[in-house]
């Protein structure tokens, strides 16, 4: 018997796992200096869903129909043929606005929201999900996935989505109108969906600047008169009115799951808009932290390895087994 | 070593076997259809429930199955307990069509899988990728699989130059078999830790998310050895082997041991067991989960019972339930994605992953009568 050899070949695998871990442990990644990204203030958004038109055409995206009934695009939640979309929602009970009674209700706009630190990059693993170190725009290339679809298991926002009912489908999610052939960004151009919306509810920016206009926001009061910029925070179109709502206190994106590049202003608790309660740790650090500190460099698995060729070594010496 | 294990003298082609055939038959068409028609047309996949029951059962309950192979490499040629020699072969044997079929699922499920390749590109690899350390795991590891088994196949065939290359470079094919699926199993656990809320939180620990998967996939290797040996010694009245298996039976202990102090503190320390009696389907599952976990652990303490076949083959079932539960409940009933999605395999998806099991049983049936896979009868 050579239990003690067994228990020195373990504790040494023990030891360099444990040395392995503390070298690795990762925080949530920064923001990079020059990141884009949208402010959507629901307080403003009529629900006219002109980014959702704009959008799909930019797309090349089929409207989706219901049969039987007047064809225009009925879509609902965000799918491989809608990237984009409008919902409605009780602003007092999050529920479904149908069931609207007392008249607080409140648009939401959902896409990707181009997290700072994204679960989707962080699981894909061909690097078919890439986020630009510049722009920090999450980007995806089909070219490159595999279909397994761990990044739709991974976005705490239920954003990519793979098209089930093709042959050879694909994973497909907003890319802020920066991917191969529109390529609207790298242009100078603002995303589409922010350069139709007639309200300003919907703008484009730089996301240090977007925060730094979510804050002056919030400092509103219903009521009070205030100057909006339209589809974009540089712009020179802007229009005065009135604060429709009081805002709540909250900047969505600023700081949950590690920040996203799509932050939202409302007057309602945003997460009865559809989006979760988040913590501000990003899941990937976790992830990443877990994973590094079993495989850090593959010192630990390596250090396990070597000790268990010794002991198959030693029990299989002579051919055979003696017994 | 060749001479410890035999053929069995039975006919191939028997009834059972011609209904497992026909099974498979059906698979066949199913595969055909998914790969005309796109995964929406055979399974009821959605946009919330990415994974179903091709993920959930074939790769990740599947591969748990399948690791008998590995638990007794670990017990003879690491742990040096050369008595269980003979119960090696018909567990790699297992293992092997567990691991393959899985990969293969896990092929058949991908969208993409014309770009499979990619995996193994170096400069497309994403080293923090739980999915990455998973699939290249998994296909080096069948690899060695098919290397451990291949003695069987050498002895009969009688190939000793190709016998003595594998022999001299055994002890490190046994070393990666003991490595590489202790890496994967622990890190299918550590998959769900990326998904965050999305998971329930009785089945979502943060750190001990590996550690759980690991154990649960060492005692379900346990539990498969005892299965298959009991299996095949009642169903071709072969003597007993209870004699070897008892001695598995106190290693499992140990892990249940270990596993419900670690997990009951864990949901002790994050405050979450109450979750466990609110009386709704998650915390109901876990209570059967629990349940079966126990089941084994109250047999096995006592050393009259675990010396009884049969009380031994009940404790095994039920962990290997409790182990399969337990996968099924982290992966897809304590799955809560929002925004009303529902999911419920549908008749094609579940036929597939019969369809599998039916490739197992066949596969196994007919080699263990074409190679010396089954221990010799006198000396067991
Ligand atoms: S919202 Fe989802 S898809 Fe978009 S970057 Fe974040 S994790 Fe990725
Ligand atoms: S589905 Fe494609 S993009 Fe998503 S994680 Fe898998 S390989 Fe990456
Ligand atoms: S940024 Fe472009 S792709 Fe994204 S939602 Fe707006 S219009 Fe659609």
């Amino acid at each position: 018997m050579k239990r003690r050899d067994f228990l020195k070949a373990a504790g040494t695998g023990a030891l360099i796992a444990t040395s392995a871990g503390t070298a690795s442990a990762r925080d949530n990644l920064p923001v990079s200096e020059e990141a884009v990204g949208m402010l959507y203030d629901a307080t403003l958004c009529i629900g006219c869903r002109a980014c959702v038109v704009k959008c799909k055409e930019i797309n090349e995206m089929p409207p989706e129909l219901v049969e039987g009934a007047e064809q225009w695009d009925m879509a609902e939640e965000l799918s491989a043929d809608t990237l984009t979309i409008i919902q409605a929602y009780n602003g007092a009970t999050g529920g479904n606005a149908a069931r609207l009674e007392d008249g607080t209700f409140s648009f939401s706009k959902r896409q990707c929201m181009h997290c700072v630190d994204a679960g989707c990059v962080s699981v894909c693993p061909v690097k078919a999900m890439k986020k630009d170190p510049k722009t920090g725009i999450v980007s995806h290339d089909p070219d490159a996935c595999i279909g397994c679809r761990y990044c739709v298991m991974a976005c705490p926002y239920n954003v990519p989505k793979y098209e089930y009912d093709e042959a050879f489908g694909q994973i497909q999610k907003c890319q802020l109108c920066n991917q191969k052939g529109v390529e609207r960004i790298d242009q100078g151009q603002i995303t589409g969906c922010t350069e139709v919306c007639p309200t300003g509810a919907n703008i484009f920016g730089t996301r240090k600047e977007l925060l730094a206009e979510a804050k002056r926001r919030l400092q509103l009061k219903k009521g009070d008169t205030y100057r909006y910029q339209l589809s974009s925070i540089d712009s020179p179109h802007t229009y005065e009115t009135q604060v429709k709502a009081d805002y709540q206190q909250h900047i969505f994106g600023e700081k949950e799951g590690g920040g996203t590049q799509v932050l939202v202003l409302a007057g309602t608790p945003i997460t009865n808009l559809g989006l979760p309660e988040l913590p501000e740790r990003s899941y990937a650090a976790n992830s990443e932290t877990v994973q590094h500190t079993l495989y850090g460099g593959m010192i630990a698995p390596a250090g396990i390895l070597a000790g268990l060729i010794y002991l198959a070594r030693r029990n299989t010496k002579g051919g055979d087994h003696d017994e | 070593m060749s001479n410890q294990y035999q053929r069995l003298d039975h006919k191939i082609v028997t009834l059972p076997f011609v209904f497992l055939c026909l099974l498979i038959g059906i698979t066949a068409l199913i595969l055909v259809e998914r790969f005309v028609f796109g995964l929406g047309a055979v399974t009821n996949l959605n946009d919330g429930y990415p994974w179903g029951v091709w993920v959930v059962y074939d790769v990740i309950i599947g591969t748990g199955f399948a690791t008998g192979g590995w638990a007794l490499a670990m017990v003879v040629y690491i742990a040096n307990k050369g008595k269980y020699h003979p119960l090696v072969r018909p567990a790699l044997l297992a293992s092997l069509f567990g691991y393959s079929l899985g990969a293969f699922s896990a092929f058949v499920d991908m969208g993409r899988y014309w770009q499979a390749y990619n995996m193994f590109l170096p400069w497309q690899m994403n080293f923090n990728s739980v999915m990455l350390e998973v699939g290249l795991c998994v296909t080096a590891y069948t690899i060695i699989l098919v290397l451990e088994f291949a003695p069987a196949f050498l002895d009969r065939f009688k190939a000793p130059r190709l016998k003595e290359l594998l022999d001299r470079w055994l002890f490190v094919i046994l070393g990666l078999g003991v490595l590489l699926p202790a890496m994967h199993q622990s890190s299918l656990g550590s998959m769900l830790i990326a998904a965050g809320h999305k998971v329930d939180p009785l089945w979502q620990s943060v750190s001990l998310q590996p550690l759980f998967a690991l154990i649960t996939a060492i005692a379900m290797g346990f539990s498969i050895v005892i299965f298959e040996a009991s299996l095949v010694t009642a169903g071709y009245r072969r003597p007993s082997e209870t004699h070897l298996l008892k001695g598995l039976g106190k290693i499992i202990v140990y892990l249940l041991v270990g596993y419900f102090v670690l997990r009951f503190g864990d949901l002790l320390l994050r405050g979450e067991l109450g979750r466990a009696f609110a009386g709704d389907l998650r915390g109901n599952m876990f209570l059967i989960e629990t349940l079966l976990f126990l089941t084994p652990l109250v047999i096995l303490l006592s050393p009259k019972r675990r010396s009884s076949g049969a009380q031994l083959m009940i404790a095994a079932v039920s962990l290997l339930l409790a182990g399969a539960l337990f996968r099924a409940n982290a992966f897809m009933i304590a799955w809560h994605p929002g925004g009303g999605y529902v999911y419920f395999p549908s008749t094609k998806e579940l036929l597939l992953s019969i369809g599998f099991i039916a490739i197992e049983l066949a596969g196994y049936l007919a080699i263990v009568k074409w190679l010396p896979v089954l221990p010799k009868v006198e000396h067991a």
